[in-house]
């Protein structure tokens, strides 16, 4: 090898571009080469897979034992339009539900609420009360069904409706198995659907987790995202680094409360974004394994090795998707996942091709999922574990991957942890200067979309049948909420209401309480408003 | 033209997501706008009491959320009910054709999709705010 000499030849040679950026718009390497691994110690750093500190994949065997799960988010409209399309997916073979909630819903609004004006049912299924989640999950077998549920704000009362449905069905509550997103840190930092101010936040996160180590032992209690991060506009870097760093903080608060660390961390999982830079999101994913471990084990002293494990679920990048020419975006998604895939996800969501415009119709899920068949049954992928490991460009990247999230952790600490860096609007400005970067980069052509700023259709009119949600929803809804808030006992709302103000105010575990007003068909606005009372409400600085 | 155009980027609804807003927002101050940002969540009648307070020749409204058909008549009402006839309404976010046409039939100005140039942005109201003076 003559590596001066080629670098010698490469200088003078003609490129396409005065640089080479990622998607994060960082600087890429042409070419991998022998002295990049000089301090490589696979033991070390790879390991086999199934072991610490699993680079190559967090089970022994990897997609040979079990394939990801194939898991489509859901949810628009009535309860009843949802019931209807999770039946119409398990029937096409997908293997786990996973529930969209509309807006009011996500953010504690019940569907009478003057604030959820012309929002009820539009972006996800609307649910004000353990009615709704009655229909929701009727005809659908809770003990066998795994189900993910993104939702935050109002999480704890979102599982207070879960349990008490599978109550009705007989299914006892240990045999739940599914994932709650509850994870509030990244909705200060990223997708802003917060409520109350950071720290009772926190004390109800924790209450959670409690909770669920106690009495729920297959659910996974948050869903620690960089996803949202990463559509705000973030960096692969950023995504990774805030990521873990949230991660962290609820570990470290779950451990302030006395908790076990081996008995609650089992239960945490994470989620990441499949962006477009198909090495770049490999390196992060190889790379959020590698440090979690490390950390898990010699920072926070796990023993249980299930607690070293960083599992995750994937989603193709939504922010990537383009509405010109937008059947160009199922090429789009099939890379992603493709990456996502190799970088060892335990669970994949496919993005459909209309979702810039509207939720994705019928076919174009479809699409979607079939997407993440063809992978898994035709292409071979999923027969060899981490196949890129080794390479000198991949391991080189995964090393850098790890030296950034390492600086981010320095900064975050010198801030004072997570919760001082959002309130000083530290990530926000990293996320919002990183979001203007590429938008920037995209304006001056530095960066090509294709059909978007380059090889565009004149004159382009898009045919793809757009999925609308009509007006009566909303319509509906309040009118079963007004008749709802007739038949029950509203006395005994009233007193169910007041205990769990009690417990807000007295540091009691609310979950039990929650589980109880859900029981009487307290109202998710009510059971919020009542936590209002003695939380606050946070305002975020309008900053950008 | 020495005075500053001035404008509110503004996000209502019950929709948190603010890449779009933020970026326009600094993509216009960057523009040699005079930019103010409401911040999240803000009904009409917050959004229309602050481009009085602040003075605005444009207000953009970023929504995400499809509540659009609610909330920009509510705006153009409170707009019409207040006389700020030389105010321009726009914005961006995800609106069906047909929502727009009817939009725009209503009095919003031009409406932005995902994948639109922010420099066209610029330059529609740089080119409104000189018609718009002119006329007037």
């Amino acid at each position: 090898m003559d590596k001066k000499k080629w670098t010698e030849r490469i200088k003078v040679a003609k490129t396409r571009e005065a640089e080479f950026i990622t998607a994060s718009g960082e600087p890429v390497e042409l070419l991998g080469t022998p002295e990049m691994l000089n301090d490589f110690d696979y033991d070390r750093d790879l390991g086999m897979p199934g072991e610490y500190p699993y680079t190559r994949g967090v089970h022994d065997n990897m997609y040979r034992g079990r394939l990801w799960t194939m898991r489509q988010f859901a949810g628009f409209g009535t309860p009843e339009d949802t019931n209807q399309r999770f039946k119409y997916l398990l029937e096409k073979g997908q293997t786990g539900l996973s529930v969209a909630f509309d807006l009011p819903t996500l953010m504690g609004r019940d569907a009478d609420d003057p604030m959820s004006e012309g929002e009820v049912g539009v972006c996800g299924v609307a649910i004000s009360s353990l009615k709704d989640f009655e229909t929701l999950f009727e005809g659908i077998p809770m003990g066998q069904v795994s189900t993910s549920m993104t939702i935050n704000s109002p999480a704890m009362i979102l599982l207070a409706f879960y349990i008490a449905v599978a109550e009705k069905q007989g299914v006892p509550i240990d045999k739940l198995r599914g994932t709650i997103q509850n994870d509030i840190l990244k909705e200060y930092i990223a997708q802003k659907e917060y409520i109350y101010p950071p720290e009772p936040s926190m004390r109800i996160i924790v209450d959670m987790i409690e909770y669920c180590t106690e009495k729920m032992s297959a659910w996974n209690t948050i869903s620690i995202s960089g996803y949202h991060i990463r559509e705000a506009g973030s960096t692969a870097a950023q995504e990774l680094a805030f990521t873990l760093a949230d991660g962290f903080a609820y570990i470290e608060a779950a451990l302030e409360r006395g908790l076990d660390i081996d008995a609650f961390a089992p239960r945490l999982s994470y989620f990441f974004n499949a962006h477009n830079d198909f090495f770049e999101e490999i390196a992060k994913l190889r790379a959020a394994r590698r440090i979690y471990a490390k950390r898990m084990r010699n920072k926070y002293g796990a023993k249980k090795e299930r607690s070293w494990i960083l599992r995750f679920h994937t989603q193709t990048a939504g922010c990537t998707l383009a509405a010109q020419q937008p059947e160009n975006n199922i090429v789009r998604v099939a890379y992603q996942a493709l990456a996502g895939v190799l970088g060892g996800t335990q669970s994949l969501h496919t993005n459909s091709m209309d979702e810039t415009l509207a939720l994705p119709s019928e076919k174009a899920v479809k699409i979607a999922l079939r997407t993440q068949q063809i992978l898994a049954y035709e292409t071979g992928i999923p027969h060899t574990i981490d196949p890129f490991a080794g390479s000198y460009f991949m391991e080189d990247l995964t090393d850098k991957m790890e030296d950034r999230a390492e600086e981010y952790f320095k900064k975050i600490e010198d801030l004072g942890g997570v919760i001082p860096g959002i309130e000083k609007g530290f990530f926000q400005k990293e996320i919002g200067r990183a979001a203007y970067q590429y938008q920037n980069e995209i304006e001056r052509k530095a960066r090509i979309i294709v059909g978007v700023n380059d090889f565009k259709d004149k004159d382009e009119k898009i045919e793809i049948p757009l999925l609308q949600i009509s007006k009566e929803v909303e319509v509906n809804q309040k009118a079963a909420l007004k008749k709802l808030k007739k038949e029950r006992d509203n006395r005994k709302v009233e007193q169910k209401l007041s205990e769990l103000k009690n417990a807000a105010k007295n540091e009691i575990n609310l979950m039990p309480v929650l589980v109880d007003c859900a029981k009487e068909y307290a109202t998710l606005g009510e059971m919020i408003n009542t936590l209002k009372d003695v939380f606050g409400e946070y305002v975020e600085p309008a900053e950008f | 033209m020495d005075q500053k155009i001035r404008v509110l980027v503004a996000k209502s609804g019950l929709d948190g997501h603010d890449r779009g807003a933020k970026v326009v927002a600094a993509t216009f101050r960057d523009a040699g706008f005079e930019v103010i940002y409401t911040g999240l969540r803000q009904t009409p009648e917050m959004i229309v009491n602050a481009a009085i307070q602040e003075d605005v020749n444009v207000i953009a409204v970023s929504l995400l959320s499809g509540a659009h058909m609610t909330i920009f008549p509510k705006i153009l009402k409170l707009i019409k009910e207040n006389g700020m006839d030389d105010v321009l309404i726009t914005g961006g976010g995800i609106m069906s054709d047909d929502d727009i046409i009817e939009l725009m039939d209503m009095g919003v100005g031009r409406l932005f999709g995902p994948g639109a140039s922010l420099t066209e942005a610029v330059e529609y109201v740089k080119d409104w705010y000189k018609k718009t003076m002119n006329s007037g």
